[in-house]
């Protein structure tokens, strides 16, 4: 992957594009709001996105995978993004799917990544506590008890967190919060005694849990990977899952964007159309440079991630954080270019917009990134 | 044409036989480059034997048409050639506005005759061009300019004045817009001349600007003949070689320069280290950290944007649409950049001259109000983001 698509790519962009337009407009999405019920997302989609291959992207095929990479990931995200299509893609193959990959042992490889595969389990992953992305400020407990460990704390924002058959839960079971170190993850069954779920619905529609764990009982064969090498598996799943979403973004940004030079070139106004008006012609054109420099960095970001280039998390905060900005820029100046129109419900724009603020949000705003960046790099 | 491994290798050997040591390094700015021209100097001995030596081959021009001067190698050959070139590190042994701006358009436009009579001296590096375009009241609004060129009796006469004209002061022609009918819309009475700046009523002065000396010139016409054969295309036809001109000079703004590499300076993260007096570790000043990584970001951005350009013209698949941003960006990111490492500096970053201050840290405020042109010359921002948005997103007039 050079910035170029191959043809088996190409070929994956395109059966992505065409699923997405199969499915309309965004109305979908506006059926899904007004339901506001669990799971959140349309079941015989997400069956179909299966049966496309694409819960299988990332993974091996000793797993019922395809084996390919980062780049395949991102452009059915991007096409995903451009209608906003909800699915747990994110949750459970970037995020839960990530983790597991990283960290599982054979046998909950076997078990999990080939029923991720297969479409048939959905998982969350439960790491946030705090308002702020800030992974290590994990307060939850895991108390070495009885042969096993007993979970304790209270976690937010997780991903399809009502829907999922398991949450991987992080959690400390050495240090204090805001430590690096002293973190474990844990698989939580659905029915386990002692976890209370909450079930909320955000700004973009899309369902995310506050999970209470109370005293939550687990045998040794529950955690995943080392213990107390939380932190190295949650970095690695986050650099590939900001690299993912900011993909998915690259399409909305893309879609807000086209809609809205469409919009110029049909509205008139003063007996001409706007779009001849040299204010509005150099706002877009603003938007128009920061769109192209988003699409370099996340193709570049898919070739860094695939390519495990050293740089890599470095390039992925930037990704992230180039994205971040852009998905706000487009959508807050699409709504600004529309006028009156652009904050009405019955606009598309307004979907864009809140999913724009929820994707800058998660894994990270671009602030957050950019002291990332300036850590990584030592200053 | 010959099988191109042969060529790589006949081409590397010569160059490896002939290259003086000395020239395969770049020069610090493109003014230490040969530009030819009656006053032209060589940079030092091997210079000139590096360009006695290629133009010879005629590969001070590869891609032009032996007549002219050139070896008439084909672009594939002419990539290899660079490529080579770069290999060893190889400067230019020549380089000129003729050969970057006024060859394109004379061997586009030029007659016959006018090819054989100017394209070779360019190729020779006798004849330094300069390039008469803005006027004082024709700067983004370049069309409205008022030079005039009447015709009387087989010539010219052009009285008028040009504003900055780079190099005017030590060059030897000019190409030039001037109007020759007043009446036509404007895009429409415009011609492009050719004007020996020896010809009597040309008068030349330089102009300091803010960073202090500069390459830019006015150049004045008072009564000046200008043969007829002189106008590169028809009459009143000059506009069209005048945007043509520009894509040519918009490209080469946005590239670097084989064979010119800027003194290392210190990088944007050093300057505050040095201000902030913390050698490592994080800086204490969280505002400034966040605006470097900001700048570090937006060149990363940038530069996957160029390598993203260049993979897609590689395969076939391109220049896209991200090419018409490239001017417009990395002006404003150099300036940017430029202004943040004065800024980070602190007080030390003051100092005009003299005794006192460090060098770089006086280049550094010399680049910092230089690179206000940046965003200026070649078409402003403004005029790249009203080109964008007609040529690229397809918005009216």
């Amino acid at each position: 992957m050079s910035f170029v698509l191959s043809e088996e790519q190409e070929l994956i962009q395109e059966t992505a594009r065409e699923f997405v337009r199969s499915q309309g407009s965004i109305d979908a999405l506006r059926t899904l709001r007004d339901q506001r019920s669990e799971p959140g997302y349309d079941t015989k989609l997400w069956r179909e996105m299966a049966d496309l291959g694409w819960t299988g992207i990332p993974f091996p095929e000793e797993y019922g995978g395809a084996g390919l990479g980062h780049a395949e990931l991102g452009i059915v995200l991007e096409q995903l993004g451009t209608r906003l299509v909800i699915s747990p893609m994110l949750s459970t193959v970037v995020l839960a799917g990530g983790v597991i990959l990283e960290a599982g042992s054979p046998e909950q490889k076997q078990n999990f990544l080939t029923r991720i595969v297969g479409g048939e389990a959905v998982l969350a992953l439960a790491y946030q506590e705090t308002p702020r992305h800030d992974p290590w400020a994990i307060a939850t407990t895991a108390r070495e008890a009885g042969g096993g460990y007993v979970l304790t704390g209270r976690k937010t924002l997780v991903l399809d967190g009502a829907a999922a058959d398991h949450w991987i839960v992080a959690a400390r079971t050495s240090g204090e919060p805001g430590e690096r170190e002293g973190l474990s993850l844990f698989i939580v069954d659905r029915d386990t005694e002692g976890v209370s779920i909450e079930s909320t619905f955000l700004i973009d529609s899309r369902s995310a849990a506050n999970l209470s764990l109370d005293g939550v009982h687990l045998g040794t064969d529950r955690l995943l990977g080392e213990l107390g090498s939380g932190a190295e598996v949650l970095e690695t799943t986050f650099d590939r899952a900001m690299v993912a979403i900011a993909s998915e973004m690259l399409g909305g940004i893309q879609e807000v964007f086209d809609q809205t030079v469409a919009y110029l070139k049909e509205r008139e106004q003063f007996g001409v159309k706007i779009g001849s008006f040299q204010a509005l012609k150099h706002r877009i054109a603003r938007v128009f440079c920061e769109v192209e420099l988003t699409r370099s960095i996340v193709t570049d970001a898919w070739r860094a991630l695939d390519e495990e280039d050293p740089a890599r998390s470095k390039i992925a905060s930037t990704c992230k954080a180039r994205a971040s900005d852009t998905y706000h820029l487009a959508s807050n100046e699409s709504i600004q270019l529309h006028g009156g129109i652009g904050v009405t419900d019955e606009q598309d724009i307004g979907f864009f917009l809140k999913r724009a603020r929820v994707c800058e949000l998660l894994l990270g705003d671009s602030s957050y990134q950019r002291r990332r960046f300036a850590e990584l790099s030592g200053y | 044409m010959s099988d191109p491994e042969d060529f790589r290798r006949e081409t590397r050997a010569w160059l490896e036989d002939n290259c003086p040591a000395s020239v395969r390094a770049p020069v610090a700015d493109i003014k230490y480059l040969y530009w030819g021209g009656r006053r032209a100097e060589f940079l030092d001995d091997d210079s000139q034997v590096w360009f006695e030596r290629m133009l010879e081959r005629g590969w001070t021009v590869p891609d032009w048409p032996v007549e002219y001067g050139g070896a008439g190698l084909s672009q594939s050959e002419q990539r290899i050639l660079q490529s080579e070139m770069r290999r060893l590190n190889c400067r230019p042994p020549l380089f000129s506005y003729g050969i970057t701006m006024l060859a394109p358009v004379l061997l586009e436009y030029g007659t016959d005759e006018q090819k054989s009579r100017f394209l070779p001296p360019i190729a020779r590096g006798e004849i330094r061009w300069c390039q008469g375009y803005s006027e004082p009241a024709a700067g983004s609004d370049l069309a409205s300019l008022q030079c005039r060129a009447v015709l009387e009796g087989g010539e010219y006469l052009v009285d008028g004045q040009k504003i900055w004209t780079s190099d005017a002061d030590i060059s030897d022609w000019i190409f030039c817009l001037v109007r020759t009918d007043p009446s036509a819309p404007k895009h429409d009475g415009i011609s492009f001349l050719l004007i020996d700046l020896e010809s009597g009523g040309v008068s030349i002065s330089p102009i300091p600007l803010i960073s202090g000396a500069s390459p830019f010139c006015q150049t004045f016409f008072d009564s000046v003949r200008v043969p007829s054969q002189q106008r590169v295309g028809p009459e009143n036809g000059g506009w069209s070689i005048a945007k043509h001109l520009l894509q040519h000079e918009r490209a080469m703004l946005a590239q670097a320069i084989p064979g010119v590499r800027p003194p290392k300076r210190s990088s944007l993260l050093d300057v505050a280290r040095r201000s902030l007096n913390t050698p490592q570790g994080p800086l204490p000043d969280a505002g400034l950290r966040d605006e470097l990584v900001q700048l570090q970001m937006d060149r990363i951005c940038y530069r996957a944007t160029l390598a993203r350009n260049t993979a897609a013209v590689r395969a076939g698949k391109g220049p896209g649409s991200e090419s018409s941003m490239f001017k417009l960006y990395v002006s404003e990111l150099n300036q940017r950049s430029e202004d943040w490492r004065h800024r980070a500096a602190g007080t030390e970053g003051l100092g005009w001259d003299g005794e006192g201050f460090d060098p770089e840290e006086i280049q550094a405020t010399r680049s910092w109000l230089y690179g206000k042109a940046s965003t200026i010359l070649g078409g402003t921002s403004e005029i790249q983001l009203n080109i964008i948005a007609k040529r690229v997103l397809g918005l009216p007039d």
